[in-house]
């Protein structure tokens, strides 16, 4: 978690208006239309929303990942101030596994299957370090993977991904991402397809490197457990936008976006265990057609004309909070952060 | 993987008993008699007894049989009716050049066929993909003794670029025998016009030879790239700054080679099977035309002792296959048993 | 059409209606993997072509494939004959077309025996289990050990010339691949709780192998099959050319390949003809083959 009393213009990711789109056997599908946020240095920034909603696609985006049928049609994601859209092929294989690195959700699926652990972790170090040697950068992910609390490292490091089990391999896949102190940290669901014993562990694992290593986290997540645990600030995403973002408190204590509030009643009451689970009634809406008002809109209780002929944009909350509804049309626009002193004026 | 060893060994040496009696009952199902047409339709009945008697058909089926057996374990399997020698010999003496030339032809497809699957997967649906794949596909759909006639025809008999049917020019004496295989007595004898003549004469046969091969290892390669490539541990090496090269060579490749290690192998028993038809068109003094010739002319013995052999070469291919893939994964030697 | 509020029971007329509709659900995605897939396409207007072909035989074809004039021997293609004509004076070009039939014949009688055996073997000896299994595994282990072309000149040599008997030694060589796919396919869904249901209703052995584990082993046989037509093809054509296939004078392309050797070099026609049709069919049925296995892959299925 951040320190609260650091200065807050020292941006390191900013994404604007991202729009990224698949050509598929049925149309084109709009996967995110105009995705807006940032990140500051060595904060966390909690991405939730359902599946399909297009968090994976925005991380995929930022490392440049998104292949055909899929291309980025529009927007502007900046690191540490330049524009990773615009960047060679080389530059931002530069970029990639030294000051951007993402960790998935199936650790075993992620790892190559017929190398030792060890090698892979140490791949890592020898891309971006090659004057390292084999020998130094072995030594530092057996390192690693100690401070992940792996115990007989050494040991470890010799065992192909098959034989280990989940929790230690989402163990050497956080090392294999963060042994070169990468900048940033993209975790997609890190702790989804884990036992719910060895999620807690695991994250807190995380927790421990990341504020040592002081790497700021884009956490992408739908449990909103996880996101009040480790987030700083989070942007909840739906159809392909972002519909609230602001400080996790303030989000989950005062959800602003009707979408926000359903799903933060879907969590289930212990206080009231008899009461029927609640579920936002409808689908999720296609994605064949680009936004031509509140995606949100057919599902709302709350919504009205304007809501199903409109875009909302962001409206600003006071204190870095902001929902895009129409609910909150009498506040001001909320301006991108990225400009000076955009982020203190909040 | 000592175990597994030892299992599959078993198994091989009851398949091996099996393929024993399996060759030995069909070649005794033949309804015509082969003797009939030996000793030649004007030969009176006792003749044909007394060459009954002489080979030892007469003898109830056991006892057939049992003698065989007997003689099998000496080393004995009889004596060829269309060459007169013993059938041992006979084999041991075109082996060589079968072996020559299903290497070579190996050779020639998976140098072709690898590179071709690679290409294609990477560059899917662009112009060496389509290529190659409707090269892959004439290939495996090619009737293996069409493509020689064809091939002989326009680049012997027509062109002339390449020589005879045959493994050496007529006019070349053969180096010393140490191998039995041309190319290499003849580097060992430092015979290089040999040397290239035996070469020029492989070109046409391993090339016919090769074609279904090599289009087998492309198919399989570009479908076994094509799925390492979806997998999430190569997004992990992008994602580390991999350049694609060495995503593709060093963490793809490792991964869809294995199972194109078990086609490779698979396609050397195939290619065993293809020279019956290759070496008969091209006049090649190997294995395959030797049964060939004896099946048609119902030469038992030769029959027997050759299709055996060729069955236990082909189930010590597939053995070897796989113990090589289950070396190559390791999920397979770690979980067994 | 919506799916009814969850705790109510469909009637037996939405039932039917719902089963309909999955029905004409897979044969549209199947006509829509069909028509994606030109290779597909074209496979299949060729095995069409054939089938029209061997059909329509006698009407297609400008002589009789049998007639030998001996006056035409080994005349070129002109106007008057496509093809030209063999050493026996007979139409190349109808000797082809007729040629259609005997393909044909072959490869769907060959499919019509090894498919079935291989299938009921499998699923019997996977579902079994025990002494049986070992028994029939072992011995298609011991067919396998063979090189499937060898085995089948083998049965074909021992069994004597002709056509039947060729069709039966390709259908012995090619049974236990069948066998083997069944037995795997078998050995997955033997224990899958839909038969373990089953069991506990009391059905007996026959008719869960019948009636419910036989289809689930059908679409890769299915598959398997399609695949396999072009090898049997081929093989068949091999036999025909080595002299163990069909007989003259029955016009058969691997034979009448054979047939044309000797005049190699000034007639080509006599062999490159007749084979290049073997090519153009078993490439067709290859194409079909794949086509197939695409749309039956539960993969491709997905949409992706």
């Amino acid at each position: 978690m951040r320190d609260p009393s650091r200065p807050a213009s020292d941006l390191l990711l900013q994404v604007e208006d991202l729009k990224v789109r698949f050509h598929t056997l049925r149309g084109v599908v709009h996967a995110l239309e105009g995705v807006t946020f940032h990140l500051r240095r060595q904060e966390t920034l909690g991405l939730a929303g359902e599946t399909g909603c297009g968090k994976s696609v925005t991380a995929r985006s930022i490392l440049r990942l998104i292949e055909p049928p899929g291309y980025i049609s529009q927007g502007r994601i900046a690191f540490e101030g330049r524009d990773i859209l615009k960047l060679s092929q080389a530059e931002v294989r530069a970029l990639r596994g030294s000051q951007i690195s993402m960790i998935m959700q199936e650790p075993k699926m992620a790892l190559n299957p017929v190398i030792r652990v060890g090698r892979q972790v140490a791949e890592t170090l020898l891309i971006h370090q090659p004057g390292l040697g084999r020998r130094a950068a072995r030594a530092q992910a057996v390192e690693m993977l100690a401070q992940l609390g792996i115990a007989s490292p050494g040991r470890m490091a010799r065992r192909y991904p098959h034989e280990l089990s989940g929790g230690m391999a989402q163990r050497v896949m956080i090392a294999m991402m963060l042994v070169t102190r990468p900048k940033l940290l993209i975790a997609d669901e890190p702790t989804s397809a884990l036992d719910v014993t060895i999620q807690a562990q695991i994250m807190e694992l995380m927790k421990d490197l990341i504020r040592e290593i002081r790497t700021s986290v884009l956490m992408i997540t739908h449990d909103l457990g996880i996101m009040a645990e480790s987030c700083d600030r989070v942007a909840v995403m739906y159809a392909g936008s972002v519909v609230e973002e602001g400080p996790v408190r303030a989000v989950l204590k005062n959800p602003r976006h009707p979408y926000t509030r359903g799903l933060l009643k879907t969590v289930p009451d212990n206080a009231n265990p008899d009461q029927p689970l609640f579920s936002i009634k409808g689908n999720v809406p296609s994605l064949l057609r680009p936004q031509t008002h509140c995606r949100f809109a057919p599902r709302c209780e709350e919504a009205f004309d304007r809501c199903r002929e409109e875009v909302p944009p962001m409206y600003s909350l006071g204190g870095e909070h902001q929902a895009a509804c129409f609910l909150h049309h009498r506040a001001a626009p909320a301006r991108p952060a990225g400009g000076v002193g955009a982020a203190e004026a909040g | 993987m000592g175990q597994y060893l030892i299992r599959r060994l078993l198994t091989l040496t009851i398949t091996v008993a099996g393929i024993m009696v399996m060759t030995f009952f069909i070649a005794l199902v033949v309804p015509l008699d082969p003797l009939a047409s030996l000793a030649g339709p004007q030969a009176p009945p006792e003749t044909v007894e007394r060459l009954r008697a002489l080979y030892g058909f007469d003898q109830p089926v056991h006892v057939q049989f049992g003698r065989y057996m007997g003689r099998l374990l000496q080393g004995d399997l009889g004596t060829s009716f269309q060459t007169g020698r013993p059938v041992l010999e006979d084999i041991l003496s075109y082996f060589p050049a079968t072996i020559e030339l299903a290497t070579t032809a190996l050779i020639v497809a998976v140098l072709v066929g690898i590179p071709l699957g690679v290409l294609s997967a990477v560059y899917k649906n662009a112009l060496i993909d389509h290529l190659s794949r409707v090269l892959s596909l004439v290939g495996v759909s090619m009737p293996v003794f069409w493509l020689g006639l064809v091939l002989l025809l326009v680049f012997y008999f027509k062109l002339g670029w390449l020589p005879e049917p045959g493994r050496l020019d007529v006019m070349l004496l053969e180096p010393p025998r140490v191998t039995g295989m041309l190319l290499v007595d003849a580097l060992l004898a430092g015979d290089l016009e040999v040397f290239f003549d035996a070469l020029r004469h492989m070109i046409l046969p391993a090339t016919v030879l090769g074609l279904w091969g090599m289009a087998g290892i492309a198919r399989i390669v570009r479908s076994s790239m094509l799925d390492v490539l979806s997998q999430e541990y190569i997004k992990t090496a992008r994602i580390k700054g991999l350049t694609e090269r060495l995503v593709l060579t060093r963490h793809a490749l490792r991964n869809a080679l294995v199972p194109a290690v078990t086609i490779i192998g698979l396609t050397y028993g195939g290619l065993l099977e293809g020279s019956v038809l290759t070496e008969t068109i091209f006049s090649w003094p190997g294995l395959g035309r030797y049964l060939a010739k004896a099946f048609l002319t119902l030469d038992l013995n030769a029959v027997v002792g050759g299709t055996m052999l060729v069955a236990l070469l082909f189930s010590l291919v597939n053995l070897l296959v796989d113990l090589v893939y289950a070396f190559l994964n390791p999920k397979i030697t770690l979980t067994e048993g | 059409m919506t799916l009814p509020p969850p705790g109510r029971s469909l009637d037996k007329e939405e039932l039917r209606r719902h089963r309909r509709r999955a029905r004409r659900q897979f044969l549209t995605d199947s006509l829509i993997l069909w028509r994606r897939n030109p290779l597909m396409i074209i496979g299949s207007l060729i095995i069409l072509g054939l089938v029209l072909v061997a059909v329509l035989a006698p009407f297609l074809a400008t002589h009789d494939p049998f007639d030998q004039i001996l006056a035409d021997r080994l005349l070129p293609p002109t106007a008057g004959r496509w093809f030209g004509t063999d050493s026996l004076g007979r139409d190349i070009y109808s000797r082809v077309i007729y040629g259609a039939r005997v393909t044909l014949a072959i490869a769907f009688l060959v499919a019509a025996i090894s498919t079935p055996l291989g299938l009921i073997i499998g699923v019997v000896s996977g579902y079994i289990g025990g002494a049986l299994d070992e028994l029939l595994m072992r011995c298609s282990d011991i067919f396998l050990a063979f090189p499937k072309l060898i085995l089948a000149i083998a049965f074909a040599a021992a069994l004597g010339p002709g056509v039947e008997n060729a069709i039966v030694a390709i259908a012995v060589a090619n049974w236990p691949s069948y066998a083997r796919l069944a037995r795997a396919e078998t050995l997955s869904v033997k224990n899958n709780d839909y038969i373990r249901v089953m069991r506990v209703l009391g059905a007996g052995r026959l008719r869960i192998m019948v009636g419910h584990v036989t289809p689930m082993c059908l679409s890769s046989i299915i598959v398997r099959m399609s695949l396999d037509m072009g090898t049997i093809i081929l093989t068949a054509a091999g036999l025909g050319f080595l002299g163990l296939g069909a007989q003259p004078p029955t016009p058969e392309w691997g034979l009448m390949v054979s047939d044309g050797r000797d005049f190699l070099v000034d007639q080509w026609w006599v062999s490159t003809l007749p084979g290049f049709a073997i090519l153009v069919v078993v490439m067709g049925f290859n194409l079909l083959g794949d086509g197939i296995r695409d749309i039956l892959d539960p993969h491709q299925r997905q949409g992706r």
